[in-house]
């Protein structure tokens, strides 16, 4: 059985008199074994944070689901009722989000916030979670960490902040952990050290990653999987390696081309024309044909449904209507 | 129009103002205020007698619907036999005219200064900013009676000390309005062209900062009215026998233990009635001529 | 930690400066002070003597100077009324006025917090509006209407509390509500809009992503990041009370020294207004600057900062 199964995910946010209605996430399916990683890949406005906090519930006031189905170990978590998420939240499914330093409460230890969640799933007393937590920290490469457990976040780096914050997340051993661009706001030189972190951890603890990033050289050396994001939908998925060497989207060909190559320079660097669309206003037919080089009438006409391209590899685009 | 033409053309405040359109939120306290600056206006027509001259038969007497009342003085009498809607009607007269008076004197004294003071910076800035700090640091109500004894009052004493005590919340706000004014290219672009300090001044700045200034003017009409009101119960405010709201409470105060109710509860009512419309009418203008304005 | 503090007080020193200044040049600017600072009634040999005394013949610099040296000893002039020193009468009634303030300052802290949380946390909704409701009425009621409401209500109507004095608990009630009802809705206002912030923050998502319970998340985590900035100002409005206290204080008879100012008002007594605004003013820097400090102590980033 699939780990996590996301069926035709729908979520949209509604004004308050229903005037405009933005497709954050619209007809969404993937799926997810237990130990795989998946990367989330797309602009700014695609829809990848959405998706990420659709799959924990926790969506922003005047955004619903709105149709879809997100099984997460046979369970389907959309009609579950919010008492039953809060259990699974933190627990079995754990996030990362994107700045470090704001994800921390500044006027608690890290220990308080580190022990947090064991006390309050696992009902572990005080002692025993604070001897975890130092723990957790050891785990995560935190150095000193009875020393770090007493400490404010302000009072550290932000590489060591987001180190906390996957130490939060692991803490009461979840099956799945969703990361959402964790190091985007990290140095450069921090980065690399992360990123083997995560992989440390995946392989110890045996979880399933889904990363979201606009970086796709993160991609290519984190996952097993991607998939790709565009205005709401997922145009292309399939296995890594696959996918970067022969992208079936448009839009994917075009992201991979403009990553500048090093050797290259003689070469000019490529950029996508025009921009991404505003999710309140799409333009008809496939979203990306106003920016497609290779955009035929149908394109504009009607949105494409998934097609298969090889083994695993899915695009949404009429170019691949005949396989 | 793109970032880089906004920067260099310098908004136009009557654009801004004429753009907006009326809610029904703001109807009504415009309404309201409409509806008592008609009544001051035409208060001799309005009302049933002389605020100022009172009747001693027709002592404390009750509003109509009350047993003991009477039509001819539909909202009664006070302890001096005087009409307490005629004076209610005039008193309307003595709040708007100082509550506005003030204001308008508060507030251009304050956002001259406040220009002068964010544009020209260093010792005049400093000057400037020392003496606001230590009159913001006296309580204005404080500040007012202290000068009100010194002074003496009348009312165009009074409009000149509330002008004096509220024009230092104004200088600050401009001045911080100003200070990040100055950054801006369209500011850049007058001194490369020669333009003297006076006409940035006045040609650039001012246009510019009238739209939280009138946002501070209405937010400050209200606290205006209050202070004029404490002013005249307290006895520094307006001087008799011209009836002002604040002044018919502290009378309405002698005869209250006796049950008078109405002596108290009209007068005040229609200070909190002012007052909030003015208070509601700030908030709205505050949303809608600038959200940066909304931590005020 | 030094610099700040010398630099500060430094300020503080100028705005008391700047304060005497202020109260001197009024007084001897705006026509004659002789009729300020005598009694009604006085002889004609008595106000020349005053004349003599506070040398108006010399400059205005000497004056200042006098006048300076008298207030550093102590001397604040001579109430006519009560014919003793005016520092003595304005000590005597200080602690009334600071009772009264802090217990008006509790109860707008007890009301205005919860309601600005309940309000924020259930944002839009039915407490939402009544608390901004609450918020609106708060700050337009002038707040001697509020106590002059209060009295005519529960003294004359229902004859449960005293309208005057200062006795006991029930003496207290009435002018500490009718003081801390516009200060309720200020701090109302501001929990309301901190909290809704502090809801919005990253460390609130993450607190909800652990899986918390929504009481843990809003008690515990949201709470006292919201508090910081209403305790602020609370500090600041402890302040401002001062303002209000005077109408509050002698609406109810209260004995502080708001009513020593009206006293001094209402019976021409001006030695009294120019040394309770003077003291007044002086009170207010004084704290302003302990409160400064203070801050500077328990958050150690603003030390580091200036």
């Amino acid at each position: 059985m699939k780990l996590l199964e996301v069926d035709g995910l729908s979520t949209h946010y509604i004004t308050a008199r229903g005037t405009r209605v933005t497709r954050a996430v619209q007809d969404l399916s993937f799926s997810l074994d237990a130990g795989e990683t998946l990367g989330v890949v797309g602009e700014s406005g695609s829809g990848k944070t959405t998706l990420a906090l659709s799959l924990l519930r926790l969506l922003p006031p005047g955004a619903r689901i709105v149709s879809g189905s997100i099984r997460f170990e046979g369970e389907d978590l959309v009609p579950k009722p919010e008492a039953e998420i809060r259990q699974i939240r933190g627990k079995r499914i754990a996030m990362i989000l994107q700045d470090p330093m704001a994800s921390l409460n500044p006027l608690f230890t890290i220990g308080d916030q580190v022990a947090e969640p064991l006390r309050v799933h696992e009902h572990e007393s005080r002692r025993s979670a604070w001897n975890k937590a130092r723990g957790l920290l050891e785990a995560v490469r935190i150095a000193a960490p009875e020393q770090r457990v007493r400490e404010y976040p302000h009072q550290l780096s932000g590489g060591m902040r987001q180190r906390i914050v996957g130490a939060i997340a692991i803490s009461c051993e979840p099956r799945l952990l969703i990361a959402d661009e964790p190091t985007t706001s990290l140095d450069v030189t921090i980065q690399a050290q992360y990123l083997s972190l995560l992989r440390d951890l995946q392989k110890a603890h045996g979880l399933a990653l889904i990363f979201i990033t606009h970086n796709l050289g993160i991609v290519a050396k984190m996952c097993d999987a991607v998939a790709v994001m565009y205005a709401g939908r997922l145009v292309e998925s399939g296995p890594v390696r696959q996918i970067f060497n022969s992208p079936a989207h448009p839009y994917t060909k075009a992201l991979i081309e403009s990553i500048p190559r090093f050797g290259d320079s003689n070469a000019r660097l490529t950029a996508i024309d025009g921009q991404p669309p505003d999710p309140s206003a799409l333009p008809p037919g496939c979203a990306f044909h106003p920016r497609c080089l290779q955009a035929m009438e149908r394109c504009r006409a009607e949105a494409p449904p998934d097609f298969a391209v090889g083994a695993d590899q899915t695009a949404a685009c009429w170019l691949w209507a005949s396989s | 129009m793109n970032a880089s033409r906004a920067a260099t053309l310098p908004l136009t405040w009557p654009s801004r103002l004429a753009s907006i359109r009326i809610e029904a939120v703001a109807l009504v306290p415009i309404a309201i205020l409409s509806f008592i600056a008609l009544v001051a206006i035409f208060a001799d027509f309005i009302a049933p007698h002389d605020p100022q001259v009172g009747v001693l038969g027709a002592r404390f007497k009750p509003p109509f619907w009350q047993t003991g009342g009477s039509t001819e003085y539909l909202l009664g009498t006070d302890h001096l036999g005087r009409d307490v809607l005629s004076r209610l009607i005039f008193g309307a007269r003595v709040s708007m005219y100082v509550g506005f008076m003030a204001v308008i004197f508060a507030g251009t004294v304050g956002t001259l200064l406040g220009i002068v003071s964010g544009y020209l910076g260093k010792w005049v800035d400093q000057v400037i900013m020392r003496i606001t700090d230590t009159w913001l640091a006296l309580p204005a109500l404080m500040f007012a009676i202290f000068l009100a004894a010194v002074i003496g009052p009348s009312e165009t004493n009074i409009i000149i000390i509330l002008g004096l005590v509220f024009w230092t919340r104004y200088a600050r706000v401009i001045r911080g309005e100003v200070l990040s004014l100055k950054e801006r290219d369209f500011v850049r672009l007058a001194i490369v062209a020669g333009c003297s300090k006076r006409t940035i001044m006045l040609r650039h700045m001012l246009p510019n900062v009238l739209n939280s200034a009138i946002v501070l003017a209405t937010l400050m009409l209200g606290q205006v009215i209050i202070a004029e009101a404490t002013l005249s119960f307290l006895g520094v405010g307006v001087p008799p026998p011209k009836p002002a709201w604040g002044l018919m409470l502290a009378d309405g105060k002698k005869g209250m233990m006796a049950g008078y109710w109405w002596l108290t509860v009209l007068p005040g009512s229609c200070i909190m009635l002012m007052v909030l419309s003015a208070n509601l009418l700030g908030d709205w203008l505050r949303v809608k001529l600038d959200p940066q304005l909304r931590q005020l | 930690m030094k610099k700040f503090f010398i630099k500060r007080l430094g300020y503080s020193f100028i705005s008391l400066i700047l304060l005497s200044l202020t109260i001197f040049l009024f007084v001897r600017l705006t026509g004659d002070p002789t009729t300020l600072l005598v009694e009604p009634g006085a002889s004609r040999g008595d106000i020349e003597a005053l004349r003599a005394q506070l040398g108006l013949d010399r400059s205005l610099l000497v004056q200042y100077g006098s006048f300076m040296g008298n207030l550093l000893r102590g001397d604040f002039g001579q109430s006519f009324y009560y014919r003793t020193p005016v520092f003595e009468l304005y000590l005597s009634r200080l602690p009334y006025s600071l009772m009264l303030a802090v217990v008006a300052m509790s109860f707008s802290l007890i009301i205005g917090i919860p309601t600005g949380i309940l309000a924020a946390v259930r944002v839009n909704g039915l407490w939402d509006s009544v608390g901004k409701l609450f918020a609106l009425l708060g700050l337009s009621f002038p707040s001697f209407w509020v106590g002059l409401l209060l009295i005519l209500f529960f003294s004359v109507y229902l004859g449960w509390l005293p309208s005057s004095g200062s006795g006991g608990f029930l003496h207290i009630l009435m002018p500490a509500f009718s003081l801390g009802w516009f200060f309720a809705a200020a701090h109302m206002r501001l929990t309301r809009s901190s909290m809704l912030e502090v809801l919005g923050s990253e460390y609130v998502k993450l607190a909800r992503l652990k899986g918390l319970p929504e009481a843990l998340v809003i008690g515990k985590h949201a709470f006292k990041n919201a508090l910081i900035p209403v305790l602020t100002l609370a500090g600041i409005n402890l302040v401002l009370m001062v303002n209000v206290a005077i109408v509050v204080e002698t609406v109810f008879a209260w004995p502080g020294v708001g009513r020593l100012l009206y006293e001094g008002i209402a019976f021409r007594d001006f030695p009294i207004v120019q040394a309770t605004v003077l003291l007044g003013g002086t009170m207010i820097v004084v704290v302003n600057l302990v409160v400064d400090v203070l801050y500077a102590v328990i958050d150690p980033r603003i030390r580091y900062e200036r």
